[in-house]
């Protein structure tokens, strides 16, 4: 198939912290596919939250390339990384890392002002139903609510990729089945490409594909002939 | 960037305590800069009106008698713009109700004609009316110091003669701006008064009819002062000119110049001081609070913000910060310096103000402000935006703690473990410490500089007054006496010791080093007023050669065994020019036979009196030989019986023959008041301005320590410690901090005081280095306090650390 949004061959991430070295990623080769939703599984430490830092422009590999369409992103300068973070590509962390002290729509707004060609932040939220809670102040909203903030903002640039770094991963099953949705719903609707981190085997059946990774290699790939919704998650 | 600057104006309100102690202390040091140098200008400024508007003299010269015709010939001196041809006699002066003597001066003013030189300021009244014998006007801090009003009278004893005298206006002069009297070393002016008579009622008193005896003139611009002294002293030299001279060896504006070049001192070197210590503490402070913005930094370059971006949204919130500090601290200061202005204004008598405005000062003071802001905030942000942004986003990797002897220690039960995470994490990050500490001991060396002058000046008066001069009064005659008038002196009632000196007039020279000064002679054996050497041990003056002060030293470049040349100014009409090596047979200070030997410096310096004024020493006999009339004495110091003071001053104030009396318990009351009042007012704004920058630091060390460490804190209350237990692994930092920093600070302070010193010293007055334990204490004390109550206050927050929370977020 020639829609593999990124390709990595060999790629390869060493960490050292203080005295000890990690081999985060141990040659990695890899296709995420065009409007596909993949889900990447493996326990902690396993290598995919490294993986998507470096697919996402967030952090740099030891060794190996990845290419995002046909431009090889391990050869950009940092300036062109900050333009390509911003230009393609979408995020939602674990922690959903917004700023306490901008509302849910001004962290919307924070990524719809530097974006070429963004919806507007009502659109956003609206889209994760969150259309009534946008003068809310991150600490005035729910965990499920923070994490949907934070889809909004991520998609509120319309990205080409949708990363998320464990999206449900400090919910509870409710809120989470309504941070999938969410999710679910802009792959439909936008067919956004998007890679979820999870180490919930569960959810790996609304995928598209699911990418498995064990101690920095990937130790299995399978394509899911039929999805199931959000809803129909056994947590 | 709408939403970012959102974000910054709520970052500023979620920070606004920090962000306030941050920009108060910036404002701290914007304040002392713009008070302390915008007084300094409004005064000099003041002055110079003063003299511009009433015609200060350039050139001062006077005479014994000398006749009124030389007026053309003296105007017509090229580089002369006006000549005043006056009277200034010396007069004794009897306030009813008041028990010691007073004198002064009384000077004639022109019939019909302001002076063309050295106008008056009328206060209240009027001048006194052609011919009047009986009418004067007097100085205003003369009147003020007696509560005279225009109508009242008083008693004045001139050319021998009591007469009644009606004040009929208070004026203020620029030449008498600071009006002092002989002996004394601050103005006193209840004792010391100055007075203006009409020259025809003068002329008459003093039989001075168609003569002058002092003479005072305004140039051209651009004269050429030295020519025109030369011309005048050839046309005085024979009515006895003592030799004229400029400005800067007229009294009162000598004076003042010392005063206001202290003030420019303390202008010059207190405010840089505090200004840049303010700038290290903010530096160090943004430094650290940007750093705890690492993860949104990293959140921000995530979204795809860049470098220079993120960057521009933090310089921002450090420059708003800098610039609420700057507009507090013009504000304050703007207003401090008007205070300290019109207090000095009030000091010197100046008969109106004129502010400053220096825009120049605000402009230095904003640009070092926000520059160390930045400076300290770019380091910060820098170090963040490197990161990848996922690196940035997650926390820092635990850091490689040592373990040195610590577990040992522990091991015993001398160490707990919470001490232990407290001083290994001190250890951890030596530099942060090191600045931490060094920031908290520039604060107690702050408050030293602020403080240390009280001490200084009480060494000092300690040592003039009860190491040299010792004498209860210094009576000095109307002119040189033979030695037999100090029988008479001894033989006034009370005095129970009496100790001639003789004084002269002289230029002191070495090559182009030129000093007008006095020689003191000095009897051998002296005891009530002692000559001090440089360890203020008390030495004899030499029998021949000649002692001088440090100051006299090191301005005429002069070391002990050389030689000077001395202009005798004064004696018999003559002039005569005598090199004192030859002379004298003896080096310049050689503590030859008779005075202890200090080999090797110019130990033969009296350091007392270096204190203040500029002096030389030499035995009266020496003196009298250099001058050639025989023995002779100036007046002498006293020792008297206090129950009979009263006694000797009615008999001194029937004397004719005694010109003067200085008091010395008087002169050290005043000079204490004086110098306190002046110091007072400026140390007060530095210590308070001290005090504020201390617990802007410390608060600011403490709250950001409490950020860094909130969630390891937070894990230890979830352990099961109390909360007493918790924050005493901030307290044990915080006071290793504190502790370490006051020998630091003691250091610091003492070497900044030390500049102040070096800045401070000037011909007038020279301050000694002396720095109390009680300073060293009181700073401290200052700086403990505030950090204890930064840390009761952190403790606070402490106490309220939202476990659950500070747990949930990040990992």
């Amino acid at each position: 198939m020639d829609n593999a949004v990124f390709r990595t061959r060999d790629l390869t991430k060493i960490y050292r912290t203080g005295e000890v070295e990690v081999r985060a990623l141990n040659g990695v080769d890899s296709e995420l596919y065009e409007g596909e939703m993949t889900v990447l599984l493996g326990p902690s430490g396993s290598g995919k939250s490294t993986y998507l830092n470096i697919v996402g422009g967030l952090d740099r590999p030891t060794s190996g390339t990845v290419h995002f369409k046909d431009r090889e992103l391990t050869a950009y300068s940092e300036r062109k990384l900050t333009l390509y973070r911003r230009d393609h590509v979408g995020f939602v962390f674990q922690f959903y890392n917004l700023i306490p002290s901008l509302t849910a729509w001004e962290n919307v707004a924070l990524v719809t002002e530097v974006a070429r060609d963004p919806m507007t932040p009502d659109e956003a939220l609206a889209l994760v139903d969150l259309g009534d809670r946008m003068t809310h102040f991150p600490a005035q909203l729910s965990g499920g609510e923070q994490q949907r903030v934070a889809i909004a903002r991520a998609i509120a640039k319309q990205p080409e990729v949708l990363l998320c770094d464990e999206p449900t991963g400090a919910l509870d099953s409710k809120t989470g089945i309504l941070v999938l949705e969410a999710l679910a719903k802009i792959n439909d609707e936008l067919g956004t490409t998007t890679a979820i981190i999870t180490h919930n085997a569960a959810i790996q059946e609304i995928a598209h594909r699911v990418i498995s990774f064990i101690d920095g290699k990937i130790s299995q790939v399978q394509v899911n002939e039929t999805r199931i919704k959000p809803a129909e998650v056994v947590w | 960037m709408r939403v970012l600057d959102r974000k910054l104006y709520r970052d500023l309100g979620r920070l606004w305590a920090q962000a306030l102690a941050i920009a108060l202390v910036m404002a701290c040091g914007v304040a002392t800069l713009i008070l302390s140098v915008g007084a300094y200008r409004s005064l000099e400024d003041t002055r110079s009106a003063f003299y511009d508007r009433y015609r200060f003299g350039t050139v001062f010269a006077s005479a014994t008698r000398a006749p009124n015709h030389l007026r053309s010939r003296i105007e017509n001196i090229s580089g002369v713009a006006s000549a005043e041809l006056r009277i200034v006699k010396p007069v004794l002066i009897d306030v009813i109700g008041m028990r010691e003597p007073a004198s002064g001066i009384v000077v004639s003013i022109p019939e019909f004609r302001d002076p063309s030189v050295n106008r008056l300021y009328l206060r209240q009244g009027r001048l006194p009316e052609a011919g009047r014998e009986n009418e004067v006007a007097v100085v205003e801090t003369f009147a003020d110091a007696h509560e005279f009003r225009p109508g009242d009278t008083f008693e004045a004893i001139m050319n021998g003669r009591k007469r009644p005298l009606k004040i009929v206006g208070t004026v203020l002069s620029p030449e008498y701006i600071y009006a002092i009297g002989p002996g004394d070393m601050v103005p006193d002016p209840r004792r010391y008064g100055v007075f203006f008579m009409s020259q025809k009622a003068l002329g008459g008193l003093f039989d001075m009819e168609g003569a002058f005896n002092d003479v005072s003139l305004a140039t051209v611009r651009d004269a050429e002062l030295r020519a025109i002294i030369d011309d005048l002293d050839a046309l005085l030299k024979p009515y006895g000119g003592t030799g004229a001279h400029d400005r800067e060896d007229q009294i009162s504006h000598a004076f003042l110049d010392s005063e206001l070049n202290q003030l420019q001192a303390m202008s010059s070197i207190i405010p840089p001081i505090f200004l840049l210590v303010a700038a290290f503490l903010v530096n160090m402070i943004m430094s650290r609070l940007i750093a705890l913005e690492r993860e949104q930094v990293g959140l921000l370059k995530a979204l795809g913000y860049g470098n220079l971006t993120i960057g521009g949204h933090y310089a921002k919130l450090v420059v708003a910060i800098a610039l609420v500090g700057l507009v507090i601290g013009s504000t304050a200061g703007l207003w401090l310096g008007r205070g300290l202005t019109r207090l000095y204004a009030e000091f010197f008598s100046f008969p109106f103000l004129i502010f400053r405005q220096s825009i120049d000062l605000y402009i230095l003071a904003g640009s070092v402000t926000v520059a160390a802001a930045l400076a300290g905030a770019v380091k910060a942000i820098w170090s963040t935006v490197a990161l990848p942004p996922a690196v940035a986003m997650s926390p820092p990797a635990p850091t490689t703690y040592r373990s040195f002897f610590f577990g040992r220690l522990q091991r015993l039960g001398i160490l707990s473990q919470l001490s232990v995470m407290a001083v290994r994490h001190l250890i951890r990050w030596p530099v942060r410490s090191f600045l931490t500490t060094l920031g908290t001991s520039l604060s107690v060396a702050l408050l030293i500089t602020s403080l240390f002058a009280y001490d200084s000046i009480d060494f000092m008066i300690d040592t003039i007054f009860f190491q040299a001069d010792r004498q209860d009064a210094t009576l000095s005659f109307s002119q040189d006496l033979s030695p037999n008038a100090l029988f008479a002196v001894a033989a006034l009632p009370g005095v129970i010791k009496a100790e001639p000196f003789r004084r002269t007039a002289v230029k002191l020279r070495n090559g182009h080093r030129e000093l007008r000064m006095a020689i003191l002679g000095v009897p051998e054996n002296a005891n009530l007023s002692r000559i001090l050497d440089l360890d203020l041990n008390p030495m004899q003056a030499p029998q021949a050669g000649m002692v001088i002060s440090e100051r006299v030293a090191e301005k005429l470049d002069l070391r002990p065994g050389d030689f000077v040349e001395v202009e005798l100014m004064e004696r018999n009409n003559r002039i005569v020019e005598v090199e004192v090596g030859r002379l004298a047979q003896g080096p310049v200070g050689r503590p030859d036979t008779g005075g202890p030997a200090t080999p090797g410096a110019i130990a033969v310096s009296g350091l007392a009196q270096s204190y203040v004024g500029l002096t030389a020493y030499m035995r009266s006999e020496a003196l009298d030989r250099l001058l050639r009339d025989g023995r002779q004495v100036s007046g002498a110091r006293i020792q008297v019986d206090s129950a009979r003071l009263p006694a000797l001053y009615s008999e001194i104030k029937r004397t004719p023959a005694i010109a003067s009396i200085a008091l010395q318990g008087v002169s050290r009351t005043r000079f204490r008041e004086t110098i306190e009042q002046n110091i007072t007012t400026s140390t007060t704004v530095y210590i308070t301005l001290a005090i504020i920058i201390t617990f802007g630091v410390i608060y600011n060390s403490a709250r950001i320590q409490l950020s860094e460490r909130a969630r390891e804190l937070a894990s230890l209350r979830v352990f099961g410690f109390t909360r007493a237990e918790v924050s005493s692994v901030l307290m044990i930092e915080l006071s290793i901090i504190v502790l370490l920093a006051q020998p630091l600070g003691w250091l610091l302070g003492y070497g900044l005081s030390w500049m102040v010193v070096q800045g401070f010293a000037n011909d007038l007055f020279r301050i000694p280095l002396v720095v109390s334990a009680q300073t060293f204490a009181y700073s401290s004390l200052v700086v403990v306090a505030a950090a204890l109550v930064s840390a009761l206050i952190v403790r606070r927050r402490v106490d309220r650390l939202d476990l659950i929370r500070v747990l949930k977020t990040r990992e």
